[in-house]
C-alpha cells in the first residue's frame, strides 16, 4: 500500500509542476461550478422569455451578459443549462463505462482461459460495430430522451475500458502479491476486488478523463443533428445548432456555446494527457 | 551509385517480391473472410434493434384507424413472423434491395442510397486526399523544425484542430467565407459546380489534417534518430534524399495505420457536413431518416456506412500489411 501511496504522491507532484494542466483543471472546476450553481444565481430562468430584448448582443443590455436568442431567452443561462446537461450525461456515461468496463475486464483478465476468450469475443464483436451509427439506431428506436442517449452512449463506452483493464489484469495476476493473497486463502472475487482493481486505477483514471470529452462530443454531435437532447432542454449541441441557424444575424448565439464546448473538450483532453504523463513518466 | 541504392531501397520497400505476393494473398483472403461475420452481426443487430423495440414506425402520427394500420403493416410485411421478416430482409440485401422507405413513400431505400452514395464518396475522398496533402508535409516540416517556432505553431494549430469538432468548424467556416467574405456559397449543390464542395471538403479534412500532422511529426522524429538515417547522412547523401527516400517511408507506417480511423471520422463527419451545407448525400438521408423515425431508411444507411467503414479499414490494413511483412506473418489475432 505504501508503494501505491508513493506512486500517487509522485504523480500529484508531477501534475502540480505542470502549470498548463493545473490551469485546465481550474477551468474545468470553474465550469462545473458555474453549471451547477450558476443558473440559480442569475436573474433569468432557462425558458423565460424577455419580450423586450430579443436577439440582443452580449453586453448590450444590463443582465443579459452573453445576449439573448431569437425568443429572448438569456443565452448565458441556457448555455449553463446546456453545460449541465452535457456534463451530466458525459459524467454518468463515463461512470457506467467505468464500472462495466473495469469489472468486465478485471474478471476476464483474472480468470483467463475460456471465460476470458468468450468475454473478450463479445467485446471484439461490439468493437467492430460503427458505434456512432448504432447509437443513432438506438435513439431512433427508443425515442430521444436524455436517458436513452445516456444508455446508448454507455452501451459502447465500456469496450475500450474493458480491453485496457483486461490487459492490466493479465499482467497483475502474475505478481507476487496475488500469490500471497491466494496463499492467504482469499477467493477469486476478493482478489479481483481488493488486489487487482486497486492496482489498475492509474490507467483507468487516465482513460476515464479522456472518455468524458469523447462522450461530450458524441452527445453534442447527436444533439446538433437534432437526434439527441430536444428543445426546450438545452444542450451544448442543440444550442450550437440554433446558433448555426441564426449566425448570419446573431453570431454570438453560435460563438457562446461553441466556445464553451471547445474549451471544455480541450481542457479535458489536456488534463487527461497530463495525467497520463504524470502517472507514467517513462515516456518523457 | 549511392544515389541509385537509395532509390532501390525505397523501391524494394514499395514493390514486394514473389514470396511477399503469395503471403499477401493468404492474408487478403483471411481478412476478407474475417470481415463477413462482422457484417452479419451488424445486419442482425440492426434488424433486431429496430424490430424488437417497443413502438413501431407508424406510432408517431396521430393514432391510425386499426384497419389502416393493419393494411400498412401487411403492405410492409410487418405482420409476418420475425424470422420470415428477417429472411426477407437479408434476401433483399443480397440482391441490393434495402426495402421501401417508410416515410419517403415514393422512394425505395436503395434509390436513396444510389442517389446519396456518390455525393458522400466524392466529398469523403476529396477530404482524405486534401488531408494527406496538407497533413503529412505539415508534420514533416514540424519535425524538421523541432521545438522551433514553426514546430510550435503547427502543433498548436493541430491541437486546436483536434479539439474543435466538425459541427463547430462547419458553421464557423460558412460564416466567415460564405457570409462575411462572400467567397464561397454557404450551402447548396449543383452538379458541376465545384465551389459548392470547397467548404464541406475543407471542414471534413481539417481534423484529419491536424491528426496526421501530429502523427507524422512524431514518427518522423523517431525515424530521424534511427541509425540508418545517420548512416545515410554519413554517406554524404543530400538532405532531401535522406528525408524522402530513407526516412519518409518508415515514418509513414503509423499514418497508414491511421487510415482506418480516418475513414470512420470522415464518414461520421459527413453527417454533419451534408446537413449543414445541404448536400444530398447519404449522411443527410440518414439524419432525415433518424428524425422521421424511418426504420428501414436508417437501417439501410447504417448498413451501408458500416460496410464502407469495414471495407476501408480492410483496405488500410491490407496496405499496412503490404508495407510491413511482419503483419502478414502473424497467423491469427
Amino acid at each position: 500500500m505504501s508503494a501505491g501511496g508513493g506512486l500517487w504522491r509522485d504523480a500529484l507532484r508531477r501534475l502540480a509542476g505542470n502549470r498548463a494542466a493545473l490551469a485546465s483543471a481550474a477551468v474545468l472546476a470553474l465550469m462545473c461550478t458555474a453549471a451547477a450553481v450558476g443558473p440559480l444565481l442569475l436573474d433569468y430562468r432557462q425558458e423565460q422569455i424577455d419580450w423586450d430584448h430579443m436577439a440582443v448582443a452580449p453586453l448590450a443590455v444590463e443582465g443579459h451578459w452573453f445576449g439573448t436568442d431569437r425568443l429572448g431567452r438569456d443565452l448565458l443561462v441556457r448555455t449553463l443549462h446546456g453545460l449541465r446537461v452535457s456534463m451530466s450525461i458525459a459524467l454518468l456515461a463515463t461512470l457506467v463505462s467505468l464500472v462495466l468496463g473495469v469489472s468486465w475486464g478485471a474478471v476476464a483478465g483474472y480468470l483467463r482461459g475460456r471465460t476470458d476468450a468468450l468475454m473478450m469475443r463479445v467485446v471484439d464483436v461490439l468493437y467492430a460495430l460503427p458505434q456512432v451509427f448504432f447509437v443513432i439506431i438506438l435513439t431512433v428506436v427508443l425515442g430521444r430522451s436524455p436517458a436513452t442517449l445516456l444508455a446508448a452512449i454507455s452501451a459502447f463506452g465500456w469496450l475500450t475500458m474493458a480491453r485496457i483493464v483486461r490487459g492490466q489484469a493479465l499482467a497483475l495476476r502474475e505478481r507476487e502479491f496475488v500469490d500471497a493473497a491466494i496463499v492467504g486463502g482469499a477467493g477469486s472475487a476478493r482478489i479481483v476486488a481488493r488486489h487487482i482493481v486497486p492496482n489498475l486505477l492509474g490507467p483507468v483514471i487516465v482513460f476515464a478523463t479522456l472518455t468524458v470529452p469523447q462522450v461530450i462530443l458524441v452527445e453534442s454531435f447527436l444533439s446538433f443533428l437534432g437526434i439527441g437532447i430536444q428543445e426546450p432542454l438545452a444542450s451544448l449541441g442543440n444550442l450550437i445548432a440554433d446558433g448555426a441557424a441564426e449566425m448570419e444575424t446573431a453570431p454570438w448565439m453560435l460563438a457562446v456555446p461553441a466556445g464553451c464546448l471547445v474549451l471544455l473538450v480541450f481542457c479535458f483532453n489536456f488534463l487527461g494527457d497530463s495525467l497520463r504523463d504524470a502517472l507514467d513518466p517513462r515516456d518523457h | 551509385m549511392y544515389h541509385t541504392s537509395g532509390f532501390a531501397e525505397a523501391a524494394s520497400f514499395f514493390v514486394p517480391g514473389y514470396a511477399a505476393v503469395v503471403s499477401m494473398l493468404g492474408y487478403v483472403a483471411r481478412r476478407i473472410l474475417g470481415a463477413i461475420p462482422t457484417l452479419a452481426v451488424i445486419v442482425t443487430l440492426a434488424f433486431l434493434m429496430t424490430r424488437l423495440a417497443p413502438g413501431g414506425p407508424f406510432d408517431e402520427e396521430q393514432a391510425l384507424p386499426p384497419e389502416i394500420r393493419a393494411n400498412l403493416e401487411s403492405a410492409y410485411g410487418l405482420d409476418q413472423p420475425m424470422t420470415v421478416q428477417f429472411g426477407r430482409y437479408v434476401g433483399g440485401l443480397l440482391h441490393g434491395d434495402f426495402g421501401p422507405s417508410f416515410k419517403f413513400r415514393d422512394f425505395t431505400v436503395s434509390e436513396l442510397i444510389a442517389s446519396g452514395l456518390p455525393v458522400s464518396l466524392i466529398i469523403g475522398a476529396a477530404a482524405v486526399a486534401l488531408a494527406l496533402l496538407l497533413g503529412i508535409p505539415a508534420g514533416i516540416w514540424a519535425a524538421l523544425a523541432q521545438d522551433r517556432l514553426a514546430d510550435r505553431a503547427v502543433m498548436t494549430l493541430a491541437v486546436v484542430g483536434i479539439s474543435v469538432p466538425v459541427f463547430v468548424v462547419a458553421p464557423f467556416l460558412a460564416l466567415v467565407f460564405g457570409i462575411y467574405l462572400h467567397w464561397l456559397p454557404v450551402a447548396g449543390w449543383a452538379p458541376g459546380r465545384p465551389s459548392d464542395l470547397v467548404l464541406p471538403v475543407v471542414t471534413l479534412a481539417l481534423p484529419v489534417v491536424a491528426y496526421l500532422a501530429r502523427l507524422t511529426r512524431g514518427s518522423m522524429l523517431e525515424v530521424l534518430r534511427a541509425p540508418w538515417i545517420r548512416a545515410a547522412r554519413a554517406r554524404g547523401l543530400p538532405r532531401y534524399r535522406v528525408l524522402l527516400w530513407h526516412a519518409l517511408p518508415g515514418a509513414l507506417l503509423p499514418v497508414v495505420s491511421y487510415l482506418g480511423p480516418t475513414a470512420a471520422a470522415v464518414l461520421t463527419g459527413s453527417l454533419v457536413v451534408e446537413t449543414i451545407f445541404g448536400l444530398p448525400g447519404m449522411g443527410r438521408h440518414l439524419v432525415q431518416g433518424a428524425l422521421n423515425r424511418d426504420y428501414t431508411l436508417v437501417m439501410g444507411m447504417v448498413i451501408v456506412y458500416a460496410t464502407l467503414m469495414i471495407a476501408l479499414n480492410l483496405i488500410a490494413d491490407l496496405v499496412y500489411a503490404w508495407l510491413d511483412p511482419r503483419i502478414r506473418q502473424e497467423r491469427r489475432r
